[in-house]
């Protein structure tokens, strides 16, 4: 299979992951969609491993991957404290700092 | 090969589309579980064994059971509306993906031009054969030329932890009540001191669902548990009532007829 297949459906599910980000009021389907435009970059990143035959590629995609744990964790933590004040998980009812 | 992409790719693109459309938050976590799934397939099948097996182990594994956590813990009601909150929110979504979408297009297809002009991709035998395979390439990476970052990686996990544990931390401002407590709490209060009153009991029905009735004929609020309710999968008992009372009729009518 050439890498512009893969790198086709990379870019299609960096554009779903875009409109799920835009689209949805759900801050926890928000973050789902980001994870999936960070998987999206990963494939992107493992066809270029491919394409040049050396494994930094890889390795870059190992680093994305452990960033995204990162952040969901601390992500989820803040969403969580947010539900606790507000008793909602839309993010239209977070606008404290609106006015 | 060419099989396993089409397939994958598949199930990939219905994953990451029925993440975004589905109504309750917990069906679109599974469906970000089957795109990664088969992402890591994909992974697997360009030679990237190491990466297939993480994405399996953190993705789905660590990553999506974190998000069902919480889900649980925050999602009962945290169902979307569906009504527009922001006018011409839908449309200007629609615009901005589709402008994102081409540009991204643009970039992919110069990409593959600027790759028909070379030859085919090196591909990774070489490389995974240099250190005895797919593992030992990576480590001599990144223990080697990447060994500052990893180690930069090791301090935002431990940051990351420590936020993690800050931020979801409760303080407790009253103290906790002991047994002796709760049990002089419910003794207090005549009402309900027997236990809340039990789901209702009927002909045909005898589920948590479906709320038990009064003396009065009333329906008791706290026959049903505080979650169902906030669901919305409360049981209407009229269609039951109807039922228990012919059931009851007809009890009666034997008996007299004894």
């Amino acid at each position: 299979m050439s890498p512009a297949h893969y790198l086709a459906l990379s870019a299609l599910l960096m554009c779903l992951g875009t409109a799920g980000v835009l689209l949805r009021r759900n801050a926890i389907i928000m973050f789902m969609s980001v994870e999936l435009m960070l998987n999206a970059g990963n494939l992107a990143l493992v066809t270029a491993a491919r394409m040049h035959g050396n494994l930094d590629g890889q390795v870059f995609a190992f680093f994305a991957m452990v960033v995204a744990a990162a952040e969901v964790v601390v992500g989820l933590a803040i969403i969580m404290q947010i539900f606790r004040s507000r008793r909602s998980a839309s993010i239209d009812d977070a606008n404290l700092l609106k006015y | 090969m060419s099989i396993v992409f089409w397939v994958c790719a598949t199930f990939a693109i219905v994953g990451g589309f029925g993440m975004i459309f589905s109504r309750k938050a917990v069906h679109s976590a599974l469906w970000l579980a089957l795109a990664m799934i088969n992402l890591a397939v994909l992974y697997v099948s360009q030679n990237a064994e190491f990466l297939g097996i993480v994405q399996i182990v953190v993705y789905t594994g660590a990553v999506m059971m974190l998000f069902l956590f919480v889900l649980m813990i925050v999602g009962v009601d945290s169902s979307d509306s569906l009504v527009e909150t922001i006018r011409g929110h839908r449309l200007a979504t629609m615009l901005a993906t589709t402008g994102f979408a081409a540009i991204v297009t643009v970039m992919v297809v110069q990409g593959v031009q600027t790759l028909a002009a070379n030859d085919q991709p090196t591909g990774l035998d070489d490389a995974n054969s240099a250190e005895g395979g797919n593992v030992g390439g990576i480590a001599r990476l990144l223990f080697g030329r990447y060994v500052f970052a990893f180690e930069a990686t090791s301090a935002l996990l431990i940051t990351a932890v420590l936020g993690a544990m800050v931020l979801a931390h409760r303080e407790r401002f009253v103290p906790a009540k002991t047994q002796e407590m709760l049990s002089r709490e419910r003794l207090g209060d005549p009402a309900n001191a027997a236990g809340l009153p039990a789901p209702g009991v009927y002909a045909r029905h005898n589920s948590v669902s479906t709320p038990a009735l009064l003396p009065d004929g009333s329906v008791a609020e706290n026959s049903i548990m505080d979650p169902l309710a906030e669901r919305g999968v409360v049981d209407d008992i009229s269609p039951y009532l109807s039922v228990t009372a012919a059931a009851d009729a007809a009890t009666a009518g034997e008996e007299e007829a004894k």
